[in-house]
């Protein structure tokens, strides 16, 4: 029999309507799923169990009456950036360490009035400032295929629970690539929705015109009924979109014939290693097969978007980042006098990273440095836009591979920043756009690690996005599971 | 020895009393235990996130439109970065380029000298919290600790820049009050100086009289009423000039008013000066006020200040009275609504600001706790205009209508104070009178005049002083040349 931390949420959700199993029973053997990989993984910061039973139970009683909404009773983890009423939130730092939030973020209540239940806190890279999960205060998650590897990051644990079955889908921040990053490492899907699309009330802030809220599943149906659980305009952030939202799931199975996809020249060449060069190839061919018009096409001002990522979100975490004061919440470390304080605060209770991105950030918003670091960035911004606005008049989607690489072996880019920013080279240009992308994997390298295929779209264009990552997803027929979710190591 | 000009710009700060905070729902309100008026956004907890205050925007226009700025159709938030325990964010939301009202200008008095100011700008921003430092007195440096509250964490402000037109502290001062008289009728403020709801920081520098390079400017802060303006501004005025008299220089720095012993003193001297790393807050949209919402703010501006009191100055009441009356409101009431029924505005103004205003501040009460009404002015108008009741006679009735004694008629009639204006009656007692003094008659008729103030005292004492002296002259007069 299928162990039900196996199933994807859309056969989880089935079996509970059906009477097959209960919202307990799921939460159960998520729970010992999570108890057997936890101590190799470390992708959970806190297991709220009470939280989830209760949960479990109020979801079993719900269907018993006929509650048949897709995510009742389905184990779902979250980041712990994301805000949880009266369950430690972190976000991966000491400055917030034991930190119990008075209120739900918006993502984190619409989740969970959809009737999922949270099963805990998924580890991350400190305030979501990595490609790894190694900077997190707590200590680094590790990747379910191999635990010698990085899971990606910053949603690394997010990925790494949905890969082990520790949860049957989960949510991420995705600033330059968060969450497709660490999808691509997993071999699971993870989604970037459109700038303003799911409310970032409760998202504790990284670089606030980048971070958007998305969902990590094990299949491109799941990752969109997730997202339909939390998507749609919010009076509490002022940037969320209040228009029509749009049809996720509609177009699923519509396939792809006629449809124009767009390779990316700027991210198919140099610094992509060619196992993941070759999937990418063979995926682009198997779309064409399937009825796709591909065109090779550029977005030249890619070329510029790492550098003025590196000046946009530090910027804006230096400012979003000085509310951690030893004031009000978290760590204070005193000190004669309330500068003392704060700087003391701040020194001992932010990891390095976050220091560095604070003080380039600092630094770009300086007088007399302001233009020609940040205002640039900005310009920068806007011949992106305009690149992609031009690519999508041509074109319905762009496609690249997500990562450059698969996972790379823990401890082998913390020693050089630059290396590690590298990482994003081809998913920070969809966050400066504004515009959505999906991961999917589709093929295993020579290292037996996954790789993941990216799908752009334009701001909005959500369903076409669903629509052809379906189709990658059927014509991979990727159906490998990470080593640590298959019954050797895992059986009782 | 030079003669000095003074150069001085105005940054004026607004609270708003509007139903919410700026950007969040938490209730504008300072009566409250400290820190209950929070929530997660104004104590800038971890994921919260800013949203503006529509009617605040509101207030900020119709200030801007009073001043007759241009109200800016596409205008940006910007964040302001400094460390400071009371401010929650260690930002402050605020306006750089882009504010949502420039250009505008506000026309000042100083003894009928008029001036106008130029306002360079009209922009929202949010208040910080409260420190409170307990031991040193009260300052944070050496303090023993700091309680902080948060309730005005958020609350909208305003601020006000003038440009650097102002000359005098009078002017300054003049500046002031027409601007919270401003801000009082528009009624999104109560703009009180002592409670901190408005407060000023004047930018302060001298010049040669006839140059026009201007000097180095300290700012002043810490002024708690309009006459601490004038007071703070005057000295810091001679301050700079004894300073370069003696062949100093001025150094460019904050320095806070001292009103017990009257001077300004340096503030904490920084040693590099403060950037503030301003850039577009990302958390909120470029604000857009369209033409319609531009034309709502005008279609709903109250009478404002300098209208009303051309409005009164042109309804026949004395410009020193019309002044007065635009700055109290119930009085102000009354005066419009006795003269709309027919009193005379001169008058009416004139007891008004005077005997009333004398009364109520004896008596420790509003005009609203008297029993006067405007048909009560309009009667004792009427009683003088037809000479029915002296001037002086007026007076008295007034005082007792206001203690609530009865209608002006019915206490002129209970203390018998009411004029003999019947020509005939007089002029009875003046034949009377004329008959019993023939000789005083024979001189009048010679050309003497001197008896005549006689003979009308003689018909004063035969009537109990209730005949209307003038009539009795006249009438003397009359008969004494026919």
């Amino acid at each position: 029999m299928t162990d039900l931390a196996d199933l994807t949420i859309a056969q989880a959700s089935a079996g509970l309507r059906e009477g097959s199993f209960s919202s307990i029973d799921l939460l159960d053997s998520a729970e010992r799923r999570a108890a057997v990989s936890e101590p190799h993984l470390h992708a959970y910061l806190t297991l709220d169990r009470d939280g989830a039973r209760q949960a479990a139970n109020a979801a079993d009683r719900a269907i018993a009456n006929g509650d048949s909404r897709p995510l009742v009773g389905i184990p779902i983890a979250v980041k712990d950036n994301m805000v949880t009423k009266g369950v430690e939130t972190t976000a991966g730092s000491q400055i917030l360490a034991g930190w119990k939030p008075p209120y739900d973020g918006t993502a984190v209540r619409r989740l969970r009035e959809s009737g999922a239940v949270i099963v805990g806190k998924t580890n991350l890279d400190e305030f979501a400032m990595g490609s790894s999960t190694e900077n997190s205060a707590y200590g680094p998650t590790r990747n379910p295929w191999n635990t010698d590897t990085v899971p990606g990051g910053s949603s690394g644990g997010s990925a790494a629970v949905v890969a082990v079955g520790s949860a049957l889908g989960a949510f991420g921040s995705d600033t330059g690539g968060s969450i497709r990053q660490p999808a691509s490492l997993t071999g699971t899907v993870g989604a970037k929705p459109t700038y303003g699309l799911v409310s970032r009330y409760g998202l504790i802030a990284f670089a606030s015109s980048l971070d958007q809220i998305g969902p990590i599943a094990r299949t491109v149906p799941d990752a969109a009924t997730l997202l339909e659980a939390v998507v749609g305009w919010d009076a509490l952030d002022a940037t969320s979109y209040s228009g029509a939202v749009p049809a996720l799931s509609r177009s699923l199975d519509t396939g792809v014939a006629g449809l124009r996809v767009g390779v990316v020249r700027e991210l198919v060449g140099d610094g992509i290693e060619p196992d993941v060069l070759e999937a990418t190839q063979a995926t682009i061919e198997r779309l064409a097969g399937a009825g796709a018009d591909i065109v090779e096409l550029s977005v030249p001002a890619i070329e510029y978007a790492l550098s003025a990522y590196y000046l946009i979100a530090p910027a804006e975490c230096s400012s979003n980042l000085a509310r951690f004061d030893g004031v009000r919440y978290g760590l204070r470390v005193d000190g004669a006098t309330t500068e003392e304080m704060m700087a003391k605060t701040r020194a001992e209770g932010f990891g390095p990273e976050v220091i560095r991105r604070i003080l380039l950030g600092t630094y770009a918003l300086s007088a007399g440095y302001y233009d020609a670091f940040y205002g640039q960035s900005q310009r920068v911004r806007t011949l992106l836009r305009r690149d992609f606005a031009a690519a999508y008049d041509q074109v319905d989607v762009l496609v690249s591979p997500t990562s450059p690489s698969t996972a790379f072996e823990i401890g082998s880019k913390t020693a050089d920043p630059l290396t590690m920013y590298l990482s994003d080279i081809c998913t920070i240009a969809t966050n400066l756009a504004g515009d959505p992308a999906i991961s999917v994997p589709v093929a295993l390298g020579g290292d037996g690690l996954p790789i993941g295929f990216q799908i752009m779209a334009p701001a909005l264009g959500e369903e076409v996005m669903f629509r052809v990552a379906a189709e990658v997803e059927r014509s991979a027929g990727f159906t490998e599971r990470a080593k640590l979710a298959t019954s050797e190591v895992v059986a009782p | 020895m030079t003669d000095w000009e003074a150069v001085i710009g105005l940054e004026t700060h607004v609270e708003l009393q509007t139903n919410s905070k700026m950007f969040c729902g938490c209730p504008v309100d300072f009566g409250d235990d400290p820190n209950t008026a929070v929530c997660p956004v104004c104590l800038a907890l971890p994921g919260a996130l800013p949203v503006p205050n529509e009617e605040a925007i509101e207030g900020i226009l119709s200030i801007g439109d009073a001043l007759g700025c241009t109200l800016t159709e596409h205008s940006l938030f910007y964040r302001k970065n400094y460390f400071y325990p009371d401010l929650p964010k260690n930002y402050q939301i605020s306006q750089y380029t882009f504010p949502l009202c420039v250009d505008g200008r506000l026309e000042v008095d100083v003894d009928g000298e008029p001036t106008t100011v130029g306002i360079t700008r009209v922009h929202m921003e949010e208040d910080t919290g409260k420190s409170t430092h307990v031991g040193e007195g009260g300052r944070i440096h050496g303090a023993d600790h700091t309680l902080l509250d948060f309730n005005r964490a958020g609350v909208p402000l305003v601020e006000v820049v003038t440009e650097p037109d102002i000359r005098s502290p009078e002017q300054a001062r003049a500046y002031g009050s027409e601007l919270q008289r401003i801000v009082r009728a528009l009624g999104v403020s109560d703009a009180r100086l002592e409670e901190g709801s408005m407060r000023f920081d004047a930018n302060i520098s001298v010049r040669p009289v006839g140059t026009e390079v201007l000097g180095t400017r300290t700012e002043v802060k810490n002024v708690n009423s309009l006459r601490s303006m004038q007071r703070a501004i005057a000295f810091e005025i001679r301050r700079q000039i004894e300073v370069l008299e003696e062949g100093g220089s001025i150094h460019q720095e904050t320095r806070h008013w001292d009103e017990a012993s009257g001077i300004t003193r340096p503030g904490r001297t920084k040693e590099e000066s403060e950037d503030y790393r301003y850039f577009q807050d990302p958390d909120l949209l470029p604000l857009q006020v369209d033409e319609a919402w531009r034309e709502r703010v005008v279609e709903r501006r109250p009478e404002l200040p300098a209208g009303k009191r051309a409005r009164y100055n042109a309804l026949g009441a004395d410009p020193r009275t019309a002044e007065l009356l635009v700055d109290a409101g119930d009085l102000a009431a009354l005066f419009e609504a006795a003269v709309d029924q027919g009193a005379d505005a001169r008058t009416v103004g004139i007891w008004l600001t005077g005997e009333v205003v004398r009364y109520l501040r004896a008596e420790g009460v509003e005009v609203g706790d008297t029993a006067l009404t405007a048909e009560s002015l309009v009667e004792l108008a009427a009683m003088t205009d037809d000479g029915d009741l002296s001037a002086t006679a007026a007076k008295d009735v007034l005082a007792a209508v206001l203690a609530g004694e009865g209608t002006p008629r019915a206490v002129a009639d209970d203390r018998d104070l009411l004029q003999i204006s019947d020509r005939s009656a007089i002029e009875s007692e003046v034949v009377a009178v004329l008959d019993q003094h023939p000789d005083e008659l024979g001189r009048i008729r010679d050309g003497d005049t001197k008896p005549i103030g006689f003979l009308v005292g003689q018909v004063m004492r035969a009537t109990g002083g209730k005949a209307d002296p003038r009539l009795v002259q006249e009438l003397i007069r009359s008969r004494a040349s026919s």
